[in-house]
């Protein structure tokens, strides 16, 4: 939901990084406000999740130049763990196994640390279990993936699913879910976009990063970006994602606008009667 | 009779020589069969060299620092109290045979009663028993080890004076572990741990071999196990070697097979400055087993294990996962040798070796070998050799862990996988709560 005086949660200036000595992000503008869900979509290759791993932290990007600030906070300068105890979540588009670690065990020291950095008493096993039993219903989860190693074994949407409990225990400001889509059928989609909603809040933001419109209908966002070669070069509304359904990304006409633009045009689309 | 052990041939006159040199005089056995082995063990000391790193078995692992220790055997039994014991109880162990260095502790074993007709005793009451059991312990006692090939185990065997022998008579399923528990207190002592374990047709057993240590004093462990199945028996096998860090640890197990026996076993190997492990079975017809490993070395440890799992009738099959964690400037060496036997048809072997590499200086060496002489088999093997893998080191960061509780997550977890087939909850609790202190990891 668009708040149009919510305060600025997300601010990204002028980001280039690259991995590999290959740059992938080529300037990017992007922000986000407290209380919006952002679709990022864009063809392979354009720098989408690029932008969700160097906005978690991973070392194997590397920012060349621009800035991101959470709540005017250097974001950049922070650990990977920092920015999550700062609460930037990044949902996995290929979540890892941990063979030999209980889904529970992780989940409870996840928890746990954040509990430490909030200056709040830890749970216990119990207390935890009880905790999370309530959540994974959230996401109509069986007990029995807490037993389980993580995510081993799991399937893709148990994965995602899996995921996306971490964001309901961590409760994130931002959280940026990269493809959680993929790989879900019907059913999975709709509970897993159901417990996403139902995490959403109005001090919260949600970037949704995807290929397909489909799961905007059911996570619906205020803003779609249009990503290719390293920068947004679109923004519209929820309709954006329709229109690029229909014409594909050389059929929209997608132009570099300055973001400030961009963002006034869908704004007034998307406040519209 | 003398048995004050001099090896001949070459590393004799090195420093190895004196390693043996002050052993005092062994008093003789009132039992012929003991006398008869150690006479054997003493001619096969004769023939048999110190092993030097030319020689291929010990290609990685020096033994210099041993053959500088001045050791001797205990003069007196070491004192170990109720407290140290504590640490060591397993609260599922049915009965608890216990030795200090190398000698019998009856004081501390227990209880000896309701084992089901399985006898659980030490060497001179396992010969006074009844006459099956004694002449079951007569024929297979040093029948089984890597004789005249070992010169450790020929040690072990020309100093025989005692051993933890478990008999289990046809039939009989036991469900609830036997716990060997070898402790060394003294420095400077060599000590040679010595059990002999048969399984009747068709009985059922879980052995723990435990070697530990009291304190962190330089010493020499030198074990020799000896495992037969007969027919269709069961066994599960847990070796623990967790012994103090100065220690040196040499051990060899050796394993047969009958028909269609099971044998299942972990061996974990933690603790020492230097450890070795030659694991040997040899399969019977239609005979399943699986053996596990795993090592933990950190500092300047070095941790060898040599297995050889040897297919000599047809229909067998067998499973071996090994792992060796390395951190610091530790080493970790596996040579795994599956062996299909001419005529071992319908074998199905496979084998896997994973290690992880936490330090740039430490070393892993791993050497799986297929030596396969039939032609109608199934057999598979591979190897591993990594550093934690840095997208599940980010995952966990992403999560909120910092750097080094992702690291030692990912290490516990490595390990654990191995822990986990550890059948007896106490005992894998506490190698959990060892490992997690080893790597400083608090899940």
């Amino acid at each position: 939901m668009i708040h149009p005086n919510s305060p600025v949660l997300l601010e990204v200036r002028g980001l280039c990084a690259s991995v590999n000595g290959i740059d992938i992000l080529k300037g990017l503008d992007f922000t986000v406000r407290r209380g919006e869900v952002h679709a990022v979509m864009g063809p392979n290759g354009s720098g989408k999740s690029t932008l969700a791993k160097v906005l978690a932290g991973h070392s194997a990007y590397k920012v060349t130049a621009g800035t991101a600030k959470l709540d005017g906070q250097d974001l950049l300068a922070l650990a990977p763990e920092a920015r999550a105890l700062a609460g930037v979540f990044l949902a996995f588009q290929y979540p890892i196994e941990i063979p030999g670690v209980a889904n529970s065990q992780f989940l409870r020291l996840a928890y746990n640390t954040l509990q430490t950095q909030r200056g709040q008493d830890e749970l216990d096993p119990l207390e935890f279990d009880d905790f999370v039993r309530e959540k994974m219903k959230l996401l109509e989860m069986s007990p029995e993936f807490l037993a389980r190693s993580v995510n081993e074994g799991f399937s893709g949407g148990e994965k995602k699913r899996n995921e996306i409990l971490q964001m309901a225990l961590l409760e994130p400001r931002l959280a940026i879910l990269d493809e959680t889509d993929s790989g879900l059928d019907i059913d999975a989609l709709r509970i897993v976009s159901s417990g996403v909603n139902q995490l959403h809040h109005r001090d919260k933001a949600i970037v949704l990063i995807t290929h397909y419109q489909r799961l905007l209908n059911y996570i619906v966002p205020d803003f779609v970006h249009v990503m290719d070669a390293g920068r947004i070069v679109k923004t519209g509304g929820k309709e954006l994602a329709l229109e690029l359904e229909e014409r594909g990304y050389e059929g929209i006409g997608a132009e570099h606008l300055p973001e400030h633009e961009a963002r006034h045009r869908a704004q007034a689309v998307a406040v519209a009667p | 009779m003398s048995a004050v052990i001099a090896l001949r041939g070459p590393a004799v006159a090195g420093s190895q020589g004196t390693l043996w040199a002050d052993h005092p005089r062994l008093p003789s056995s009132p039992w012929a069969c003991v006398n008869a082995l150690r006479s054997q063990g003493r001619a096969d000391l004769g023939t048999l060299a110190m092993p030097t790193s030319r020689d291929e078995a010990w290609r990685f692992t020096d033994l210099t620092p041993l053959g500088k220790l001045s050791l001797q055997p205990a003069s007196g039994s070491g004192r170990v109290s109720a407290a140290d014991m504590a640490g060591f109880q397993l609260a599922e162990a049915a009965t608890r045979l216990v030795f200090v260095d190398g000698v019998h502790a009856p004081e501390l074993s227990g209880p000896t009663a309701n084992t089901g007709g399985v006898l659980v005793a030490n060497l001179p009451t396992a010969l006074a028993a009844l006459a099956a059991q004694a002449a079951a312990v007569e024929q297979h006692l040093g029948r089984h080890q890597p004789l005249g090939s070992d010169v450790f185990a020929a040690f072990n065997t020309a100093f025989l004076s005692d051993a933890a022998v478990i008999w289990a008579p046809r039939n009989a399923t036991f469900a609830a572990p036997v716990h060997l528990l070898f402790i060394t207190t003294q420095a400077g002592v060599v000590s040679h741990p010595r059990c002999l374990l048969i399984a009747e047709a068709g009985s059922s057993l879980t052995l723990i071999e435990d070697h530990v240590s009291l304190q962190s004093v330089a010493c020499l462990s030198n074990a020799v196990t000896e495992i037969v199945l007969a027919d269709q028996a069961k066994v599960r096998h847990i070796r623990v070697q967790r012994a103090g860090p100065q220690a040196f640890h040499i051990a060899n197990t050796s394993v047969s097979l009958g028909r269609a026996s099971h044998y299942r076993s972990v061996s974990v190997d933690m603790g020492a400055q230097l450890s070795r492990h030659r694991l040997d079975v040899v399969l019977g017809v239609g005979a399943d087993c699986a053996v596990d490993g795993l090592a933990v070395v950190a500092g300047s440890q070095l941790a060898d294990t040599h297995s050889c799992i040897n297919h000599a009738q047809p229909h067998g099959r067998s499973r071996q996962l090994h792992k060796c964690i390395a951190g610091g400037t530790a080493r970790a060496v596996f040579n795994g040798k599956v062996k299909v036997q001419p005529g071992a048809q319908h074998t199905d072997a496979a084998q896997m070796s994973r290690n992880l590499l936490l330090s740039t200086r430490a070393r892993i060496d791993t050497q799986p070998q297929l030596e396969i002489l039939a032609d109608d088999v199934k057999c598979a093997h591979g190897a591993t050799v990594a550093p934690l893998d840095t997208e599940e080191v980010f995952y966990l960061q992403s999560r909120g862990l910092s750097d080094s509780a992702a690291r030692d997550l990912l290490t516990y977890a490595f390990g654990a996988e191995i822990i986990a087939r550890i059948p007896v909850p106490s005992l894998r609790q506490q190698l959990q709560q060892r490992m997690l202190a080893q790597t400083g990891s608090r899940p």
